[in-house]
């Protein structure tokens, strides 16, 4: 083993003022953290659907209860932030969008489609019929 | 390897220990991944949202399907490939301890060929009806 030595540490975070595309870059990797886990849940279902009616009626009460949907309901604004968060990581790094203001824009565009877009898809969900 | 005494220039000495050129593996992958994503996602949300009221019969007749299979099994792919980049990122940048860095990356590895085995089967098992 070397000997470790003591040398003063670059600032870390609570150093910084909170910014726009800081504070979506820690959404970005929480939403991906949350998705990694939220995958059993669609492991579940696969194989409670290729096993039969018995295991797919438990997938269909835990979707049909309050928790369930709160769970499906952030996983899809996971999924549908991640997404349009993602496709701003695209424009950079094809070089574009890195002025102070496409960069707010990029940032706030991805904000907002996120959260208008799953609002969308669980508007079609209930106009189709509904989540059991 | 050699020392004060070698004979072996210090450009021999360095030569083969440089870039690989593979460094930037899972970067690219990453980015394939989520174009491949970015691709699917319509079709896919439109199979989660056939399937929101149908029983277990009908979901397994809908995901056994030809292109609805395919379409999810390519989904599975790219998505469980995505999270184990991710994950190995996350864990590399907050996990300090070289030990313990090691055995997250190790359950990084087992988690996601877990999940996409398991669920890659599921849909195989759909799609021949046994």
């Amino acid at each position: 083993m070397t000997a470790r030595i003591e040398r003063p540490l670059s600032p870390h975070l609570q150093t910084y003022r909170v910014t726009l595309t800081m504070a979506m870059s820690i959404i970005h990797r929480a939403t991906g953290i949350a998705m990694y886990f939220g995958t059993l849940l669609v492991a579940w279902w696969l194989i409670a659907t290729a096993s039969g009616p018995g295991a797919y009626a438990y997938v269909q009460a835990f979707t049909g209860s309050i928790i369930g949907k709160l769970i499906l309901f952030g996983y899809t604004w996971s999924l549908l932030h991640h997404l349009v968060s993602g496709i701003r990581y695209f424009f950079w790094d094809l070089g574009y969008g890195f002025k102070p203001n496409e960069r707010e824009a990029l940032t706030w565009g991805a904000a907002i489609a996120g959260i208008s877009l799953t609002v969308l898809v669980w508007i079609i969900a209930y106009a189709v019929g509904g989540p059991r | 390897m050699s020392g004060p005494s070698s004979m072996r220039t210090p450009l021999a000495r360095v030569r083969n220990l440089g870039s690989s050129h593979s460094g930037t593996k899972d970067f690219w992958r990453q980015r394939l991944t989520a174009v491949a994503m970015t691709l699917l996602i319509v079709p896919v949300l439109v199979v989660v949202l056939m399937l929101g009221r149908s029983n277990q019969a009908g979901a397994a007749q809908t995901l056994g399907s030809l292109p609805i299979a395919i379409i999810m099994l390519l989904f599975i792919i790219a998505s469980t490939w995505h999270m184990k980049i991710g994950m190995q990122i996350v864990v590399e940048d907050y996990v300090h301890s070289e030990k313990l860095k090691l055995a997250c990356v190790i359950a990084n590895n087992f988690f996601c060929i877990a999940v996409a085995l398991s669920s890659i089967y599921a849909i195989l098992k759909l799609s021949s009806g046994v």
